[in-house]
Parts: C-alpha cells; structure tokens; sequence
C-alpha cells in the first residue's frame, strides 16, 4: 500500500534502507490490467518521478520496460534537470536479443544518456547434477562481448542461470543473501562493484569541475 | 474495394504480458508447424521497437516493395507459404531504434493492419511486443472489423511472468479478445550431457494459470539449444529437428489451434 503525505508519496519499505515505488502498487487486483495509451503512462511516469518522497539516498534505480518508447523518452526527459549518471542495460547472449540491444544503445546515445555497461544474463547453465555446462541462448555472433567491442561500451559481467535467481525473485526474497556461493551471486556481486566504482568516478570528476 | 484482410481465413494474436518469455519464438515455430501441415501462413510482427521475426527467418537484410493494393509481403522462400511484415524490413539500418510515442506508433500499425497485400492466407499471426499498451489497443481495435480467432498468451513458469500474462487476461476480457490458450515457455531444462531436468525457470505457473483463468492450457515448452540455435540461424526447426526436446510441444500447439478452427467451421 502506497501512503501519500504533506511531502508527496511515500515508498514502499522493503527494508530500512530499501524502498520501493511501483504501479504495481496501485492496482487493487492482481488480475488488474494497466490498459493505457503513451500519454497517460507518461503523466503516471511524471508523478512517480516528481511526486516520491525519497528523501536522502545513495541510488535511485529505475526499471524500465523493454523498448524505445514512451516510458523511455519520458523518464529521460523529465529527469534532464536532474543527473542520470547513466543506463546499464541487460541482454542475453543472442543474436536475437543483441540487434534490440544494438537500437537500445543507438537510443541512449540518440538522448544523450551516457552508457555505464552492459550485464549479459542467462549466460550459460551448469547443470546441478553433472557440472557440464550448457549454452541455452547460444551466443552465435559473438555473444555481448563482441557487441561491446564493437560499439565500445563497457561489458559489465556475464551472470549464468541458477534456478534459485527465479525463486527468490518469486518469493520476495534477496537471492544474493539465500545463495551467496552462486557463480551468478559472485558475477552480481562484481558487476555491482563495477557500477558503484563507474559513479564513484563520475562524481569525483563533476564534484572537481564546481 | 476488396480489404487485404478478405482473403485471410483465421487471424491470431500471439500476446504476454512480460517481455523476453518468447513470443516470437512461439509465433515463429507456430508459423513453421502449421506450414508442415499444409496451411498458408503470414506474420504480422507489430514489435515496432524490439522486431525479431524477420531474423528468425534469416530474411533480415530483405526490402519490401509496394504494389497496386499496398505493400507486398516479404515471402520466406520460393514456396510462398510463409510470408512476413515487419517494421525490421522498413529500416535503413538494422540498429536503428525506432524511437516513437505512441502515436506514431498506433499510425503505423492501423497502416500494417490495413495496408499489407497478403492475398490467400489460412493463418495470420500477429507477433506483439509485450504489455497492455499503445500497440495492442491499436492492433485489436484495427483487427476487430475482420472477427480474430483469438489470442495465444505465452508465460514462462514463474510467478513473477505468470502475474503479468494474468493482466494480459484481463486485457483480453476488456478487448473482447478470446483465449484460445496459454503456452508455458522455457518449461524445464534436460540436460544433454547427463538428461537430468531441471527447472531454471520453476515449473507449472502457466498451467495453474489457465486452470484458475479457465482457459485452454496449451503445453508446457522445454528449454531447447537447438531451438534457440535454429532461430539464431533462420532455420527451419519443425522440418529439421523433429527429434529434438522443444519439437513434441510445438507440434501439438499448432495441432490445438487447427482443430480449435475445425471445431469452430463445424
């Protein structure tokens, strides 16, 4: 349930130092649809940016939607007022996934959103019973390291598939903290090191230009 | 004046509510199967940001030409039996980002709906991004004078898909769209090396799903490296690997959804 006060709309706590806005929390009903046209997700989006009571933190991560749409544009312009320190974007190992990621790149320097890295999720699989492991989404042309190469931004990490990852996201819970042996907690663990260094850098830089 | 839609017999909608669960590959493979069973097939893909099908029809890199009464389909061989629009045929660059407001958006697909001289088909499928928004509303509103079969919502198995593809009902309730079923994807892994099954993606949401819903359950789809592999290269995976572990499930799809139009005919 989402409260709103004098200061705006408070977030949902998921911890003391985690919270949480959502359209999700709006809607009374699980089986609600969120049937709107652009410019209706755009006034939400406005809201959500303009009207959440934060008050001080470190990070704000925004979650988006897959494309180059609407909720795209918006955030990043109602936001230009305000410092994006940049996008990390997500990909599997696939051509198929890739030649989004390629436009999705193309959108970020078309907006002039600088580019922290780029994740590539479901690399590979090692089966629990035998270790072998598997390349379910083949990366058939190079998989995101070759995508970086090519198009010069940073590849962050690979992170494999792990059947807890699905779980715990179900369940509501921190999968790093219920499988903190993972090969794919240890690759979060790094890439997340990556991002925070990236930021702790670009502060530094704009902190010496004032 | 003859609609482009007259001569299209059956129109289905392939819809989730989450992204990257395989819609195109379902809508792909669905295209494929119902070809192998004699059928003319067409692909509208109205994934204006994200377009895959004409990748997975290695036909990325063709143009499409216009002619007396719009634009002529791209056909994916000399046999002519599976034919595809796509905004990916349409781009000067293949990285290009289609970087539209819904507007836009909804102006090009009440033209795609319209405008795409398909001739004969027993099947259109039309391949949609994920969600509830812009492009869905317009694609079923332009649809609707033309009476679609019904949808096909594709999940994978956990809660956090199966809680989207629910909204995607009630979307389908609002729209006056029917279900014609849901396809749990990327159900279970078999391991080559060892055959062990596990389930990365958990396992049975999709089937409680259409049991509470009351809607058709149309088969679990396993996690298949040849599959995926077959779509990286265009191949055909229904003709070339009917061994394989995804082939049973994607079969019976397109089985379910010519005997539900039989059914229907009768």
């Amino acid at each position: 349930q989402v409260h709103q006060s004098g200061s705006g709309w408070s977030p949902v706590y998921v911890e003391e130092n985690l919270g949480v806005m959502s359209v999700g929390f709006l809607l009374s009903s699980p089986d609600d649809a969120v049937i709107w046209r652009g410019p209706k997700k755009n006034g939400l989006i406005k809201q959500f940016l303009r009207d959440v009571d934060w008050g001080e933190i470190d990070y704000l991560i925004i979650d988006t939607p897959p494309g180059t749409s609407d909720e795209h544009l918006s955030v990043v312009q109602y936001l230009s007022a305000a410092h994006i320190d940049g996008a990390v974007i997500i990909t599997t190992p696939q051509e198929v996934s890739l030649q989004d990621v390629r436009k999705e790149i193309n959108f970020c320097h078309k907006v002039k959103l600088p580019i922290i890295g780029v994740v590539e999720n479901m690399s590979g699989f090692i089966c629990p019973k035998c270790k072998n492991e598997s390349q379910i989404f083949p990366p058939t042309t190079g998989g995101a390291e070759k995508m970086c190469q090519n198009l010069n931004v940073s590849l962050l990490g690979k992170v494999p598939l792990d059947p807890q990852i699905g779980k715990s996201c179900d369940r509501g819970q921190s999968f790093l903290s219920e499988a903190p042996e993972s090969p794919a907690t240890l690759s979060y663990r790094s890439i997340i090191q990556r991002i925070q260094e990236y930021c702790d850098h670009h502060q530094c830089q704009e902190e010496k230009m004032i | 004046e003859r609609s482009n839609l007259a001569g299209v017999r059956h129109i289905l909608l392939v819809l989730s509510g989450k992204g990257g669960v395989g819609k195109s590959t379902i809508s792909t493979e669905l295209a494929l199967s119902l070809r192998h069973s004699g059928r003319k097939v067409g692909i509208l893909d109205v994934d204006l940001c994200g377009p895959s099908i004409p990748r997975m029809f290695k036909v990325q890199d063709n143009d499409v030409h216009q002619c007396d009464s719009g634009w002529v389909p791209v056909f994916v061989d000399q046999d002519k039996s599976i034919s595809l629009m796509s905004i990916g045929f349409l781009l000067e660059k293949p990285d290009d980002a289609v970087v539209w407001r819904g507007p836009k958006k909804n102006a090009l697909i009440k033209q795609f709906v319209a405008d795409v001289a398909w001739g004969d088909l027993d099947f259109l499928i039309v391949d949609t991004p994920p969600g509830t928004s812009d492009e869905h509303i317009s694609t079923v509103e332009a649809l609707r004078p033309y009476k679609p079969l019904g949808a096909i919502l594709v999940t994978t198995p956990q809660a956090v898909s199966v809680g989207d593809v629910r909204r995607e009902l009630t979307f389908c309730k609002k729209m006056g769209l029917r279900v014609l079923g849901i396809v749990e994807n990327m159900s279970g892994f078999v391991c080559p090396h060892c055959l062990e099954c596990t389930n990365i993606f958990s396992k049975g949401g999709g089937e409680e799903l259409a049991k509470h819903a009351g809607v058709p359950f149309l088969g679990c789809v396993p996690l298949d490296p040849q599959l995926s592999q077959s779509l990286e290269e265009g191949r055909d995976f229904i003709q070339e690997f009917p061994k394989s572990s995804a082939f049973p499930a994607l079969s019976h799809i397109a089985q379910q959804v010519l005997d539900g139009t039989l059914q229907q005919s009768s």
